[in-house]
């Protein structure tokens, strides 16, 4: 399909609950209103649908280059596609390490060749994640992949100087660290939430207190530089407790959580199955609704999924010796919807803004302020919120099948999404790679 | 269907008969011990040592239990099972004449797993098999040296074998099952 | 029994059931021929990715006098340490046609995830899995506080209002977390002591007393004493300042051993750093277990095997897990 074609979307349901036709046309929503029409319009059926502005994830691991075994971009971002996403920010713990110029370039341009999503390269904070001495930080700024979002994520910044050195250093073109708060020293060999179940399994204990320690500082670190602070995956009930006075303060700290930190809890690794090792590991029921309720009352601003995509044989494995992390693109609307929607804490406005106006106001990803309004580029999912089904291996559109939720059902069906006024995803599966690339 | 075909006073009688015949085989019951096969054959097995004790006065014959799980050969075809103790009598089996009494002789495969349990044990100077019923269908060759009561089966019944001690009462009933 | 991965899965019933058998087992020891022909033709694989010679010399025994053919899998200078997978090694060895591994492991865990992962069909017995259990340890101590409480009238017996107290690195002791479960269910009352470095974090929530002084637990006067093994390289993550420390006030020395009352049993799991948890008065004493609980572990583990080795496959004792 040429990106001259229009689309027209009828009578999709918006957020606020409005039924409208929506016509999509050189990229943007040229028309917005009842009834309309269009020659040659791929026209979609959307009655019954909601229309969401496309999702923007601060947080995936797409792992090219260097681990193309586990992801790759175009792998990455078909996933991201098929659940909804638009952009994707994809962290910089590839090989080589996101942390010169040429290499967020590079991502950056694997993400436009392939099209399905905005690839937004995060770039590493210190030179090859080694927590020593500062990367790049202003030249990846200002080469082509426009960086604003720099993190270690998968290491903290554990070096208080180095933390508020780079802090400060962002501060001068608005970008923001995001920081994965893990103390390392209280986090040696850690395997799961410290607690009874990490006492009886007789796996090393993951304190509450190392997360929440490092939010602590960073967030006295940005008050005191006057810099904005991201905090990665916030899944422990005290780091709410944290960010709220620190929000109450107002330092600027903005922080996301996991779709599976909204839904799982540590009780599902009493069995010992790796597919549920993560880091932060799975915590506590009172931390799952400590993290809905800091996301519905504002603590939390954002749902970022963590998409860490692993081969099978690292899962297949002794606990200790498995990976961490978990599979969450294709997945995470659905799981927002069954662990915070359903119960009624966050309705679908707020959906739209945890998973894409915040994130890409975080990200300061241009486009997404607007949604849905005429003018505004075509950044669109659809999404049937009264289907229903068993999450299967079928649903999986990566290169990796390491998701905790296989076999689980769940709410909800993506049944569209439109990138740039391009369709990525129609009937509920992704387009052809051949039908997007614009290599 | 079920009937009894042994009451108390037949189960009794049959007892003493066989005591009375291992004396005689025996020329008496010096070098005698009883093992029984647990569980019914122990029961029989004290009652018989009680008997002879009674007919012989020259001391108490001594008794035990021989359990002859470990050895069966059927294990791996049916869910495990728990075994019983063994009680091998103080003096051991060496040089001694051992009566094995069971309660059934049935295919023989007990008491093929008995002999092997037995030769583990010690080296008896005989060993002989008393039982308080002989059905028939045998697919070892192995007879009972004392017999109570012969009593031809199909394979398709079952014999129960019920003693006061652990049932409540003492009595041998003929199951028809199917065949009935 | 299909497996033996915890202690949890067993309930009262099924673990006296266990002891039971063992008691049978220990008879055969006795024996002019002390061998049994239950498992003839069945094979047995010792896979130790750990280092330990003693469980595996036990596990032998025990599976050769039941008749098993053994073949044992050691993790040094193998496939293994080239980075083989346990999946990838279970599969090679299951291939020979086992019918059982018995699985020690560094990793927590590892004997549950052979067992239900698929891979294998085989009947997996845990040796010990990381710092999670080790369930025949367990079990062959229960027998020995039994055996010595109770002698020939020990069969049916469990240990209710038995009081043993269990004093060293619970944290990293899969001995320890097997004993509290064990004992417990089998009506034991259990007494933690140690340092809060080497707790759990969620000990509260053990069926336990936790003390923190080894004087007040010595002079309550246990029915049994466990002295947990130390290991010097825990010194080295803070757990505790020094060996010389830790000895004077975690170790059973002569004088707290001359305060007990003697018929407290003493118990250790070994191998015993003498001198630094336990004292070589209180090892060699007449209250010492140390001995009869090795030869009581190969009873309880010919127990085990036959448990899960005897019956048709996929079948389970009454009161046992299937």
């Amino acid at each position: 399909m040429s990106a001259a074609s229009a689309l027209l979307l009828r009578g999709a349901r918006t957020p606020e609950g409005e039924s409208l036709d929506l016509l999509v046309r050189d990229g943007v929503i040229a028309e917005r209103g009842t009834r309309l029409s269009h020659a040659g319009a791929l026209a979609v059926d959307a009655d019954g649908l909601l229309v969401l502005p496309g999702l923007v994830d601060l947080h995936t691991h797409l792992r090219e280059p260097g681990f193309e075994q586990s992801e790759t971009v175009l792998t990455g971002s078909r996933a991201a596609a098929a659940g909804g996403f638009t952009a994707v920010h994809a962290m910089a713990n590839t090989s080589p390490v996101q942390d010169s110029a040429g290499v967020v370039e590079q991502v950056a341009s694997l993400g436009e060749q392939h099209g399905y999503v905005t690839v937004r390269p995060v770039g590493a904070v210190s030179a090859g994640l080694a927590g020593e001495r500062l990367s790049e930080i202003g030249a990846m700024a200002r080469s082509r992949a426009r960086v604003r979002v720099f993190s270690d994520d998968g290491r903290c910044v554990s070096d208080a100087l180095l933390m508020r050195r780079a802090l400060e250093y962002v501060r001068t073109f608005d970008g923001v660290i995001a920081q994965h708060a893990q103390e390392p020293r209280l986090t040696e060999g850690a395997q799961l939430n410290e607690g009874e179940l990490s006492g009886e399994l007789g796996l090393t204990g993951w304190p509450a207190v190392a997360e929440e320690a490092i939010i602590a500082r960073d967030a006295l670190l940005a008050e005191h530089v006057g810099a904005r602070l991201h905090v990665c995956h916030v899944s422990t009930a005290g780091s709410v407790d944290v960010l709220r006075w620190a929000k109450g303060r107002g330092i600027r700290v903005t922080a996301e959580v996991t779709p599976h930190h909204l839904l799982l809890t540590e009780r599902l690794a009493g069995s010992y199955d790796a597919r549920f090792k993560v880091n932060p590991p799975l915590r506590t029921q009172e931390d799952v609704d400590a993290v809905r309720a800091a996301l519905a009352d504002r603590t939390i601003d954002i749902v970022a999924t963590d998409h860490a995509p692993h081969p099978s044989e690292t899962k297949e494995a002794p606990w200790a010796e498995a990976s961490f992390g978990m599979v969450g693109l294709e997945s995470a609307l659905r799981v927002v919807h069954a662990a915070v929607v359903d119960p009624g804490q966050l309705g679908w406005e707020d959906v739209a803004r945890v998973l894409s106006s915040a994130p890409a106001a975080i990200g300061q990803l241009a486009g997404y302020d607007a949604p849905l309004r005429v003018g505004s580029p075509a950044n669109l999912t659809l999404y049937d919120p009264d289907a229903r089904a068993v999450f299967g291996r079928e649903d999986l559109r990566g290169r990796s099948s390491n998701s905790p939720y296989l076999g689980r059902e769940l709410p909800g069906r993506v049944i569209a999404t439109v990138h740039e006024g391009r369709p990525t995803v129609l009937g509920g599966a992704p387009v052809e790679p051949e039908e997007l690339s614009r290599a | 269907m079920t009937h009894a075909v042994l009451q108390q006073a037949d189960i009794q009688r049959a007892l003493t008969r066989i005591a009375h015949e291992i004396v005689e085989a025996n020329r008496g019951t010096s070098g005698l011990v009883l093992l029984g096969i647990p569980t019914r054959g122990v029961t029989l097995a004290e009652r018989l040592a009680g008997i002879l004790e009674g007919l012989e006065p020259s001391g108490p014959v001594p008794w035990g239990s021989l359990d002859t799980t470990m050895y069966r050969d059927d294990l791996a075809r049916q869910p495990v099972r728990a075994p019983s103790p063994t009680r091998v009598p103080g003096g051991g089996l060496d040089g001694r004449t051992v009566v094995l009494v069971d309660d059934v002789l049935y295919s023989g495969r007990t008491i093929r797993a008995a002999l092997d349990a037995i030769s583990d044990l010690g080296r008896p100077a005989a060993v002989r098999l008393a039982v308080l019923v002989e059905r028939g269908h045998r697919e070892l060759p192995i007879r009972a040296d004392f017999v109570g009561k012969n009593l031809p089966t199909h394979r398709g019944e079952r014999i129960n074998v019920r003693l006061r001690e652990s049932d409540g009462e003492d009595v041998v009933e003929l199951d028809e099952g199917a065949l009935a | 029994m299909r497996h033996l991965l915890s202690v949890r899965d067993l309930d009262r019933a099924a673990a006296v059931g266990i002891l039971d058998i063992a008691e049978d087992m220990a008879e055969v020891a006795g024996r002019a021929v002390p061998k049994l022909p239950t498992l003839r033709g069945r094979t047995v694989a010792n896979l130790f990715f750990e280092d330990s010679t003693r469980t595996r010399l036990s596990f032998e025994a025990a599976a050769k006098r039941l008749s098993a053919e053994v073949i044992t899998f050691s993790a040094k200078g193998s496939s293994v340490s080239k980075g083989e997978s346990l999946k990838d090694t279970a599969q090679t060895i299951a291939a020979m046609g086992v019918d059982a591994i018995v699985l020690r492991h560094s990793a927590s865990g590892a004997a549950r995830v052979l067992a239900e992962s698929g891979w294998i069909d085989a009947a997996v017995v845990n040796a010990g899995d990381g710092t999670h259990e080790h369930p025949t340890q367990a079990l062959l101590d229960a027998f020995s506080i039994r055996a010595r409480l109770h002698g020939p009238g020990s069969r049916g017996r469990d240990l209710h209002g038995v009081r043993v107290t269990i004093v060293g690195d619970i944290l990293h002791s899969r001995v320890a977390r097997s004993n509290v479960w064990l004992l417990s269910s089998l009506g034991a009352r259990v007494t933690l002591v140690a340092p809060a470095t080497l707790l759990p974090v969620g000990v509260g929530a053990w069926p336990v007393r936790v003390l923190h002084d080894l004087d007040d637990a010595v002079d309550e006067g246990p029915d049994a004493i466990m002295m947990l093994r130390v290991q010097a390289e825990r010194m080295t993550a803070a757990y505790f300042p020094s060996e010389r420390e830790y000895g004077r006030v975690w170790g059973l020395d002569g004088a707290r051993f001359g305060r007990l009352p003697a018929d407290t049993m003493v118990l250790h799991p070994g191998p015993m750093n003498r001198g630094l948890e336990i004292s070589t008065a209180a090892a060699d004493s007449a209250a010492s277990l140390v001995l009869s609980q090795v030869a009581n572990g190969v009873s309880i583990r010919m127990a085990v095997l036959y448990l899960v080795l005897a019956g048709a496959s996929g079948t389970a004792m009454d009161g046992f897990p299937a």
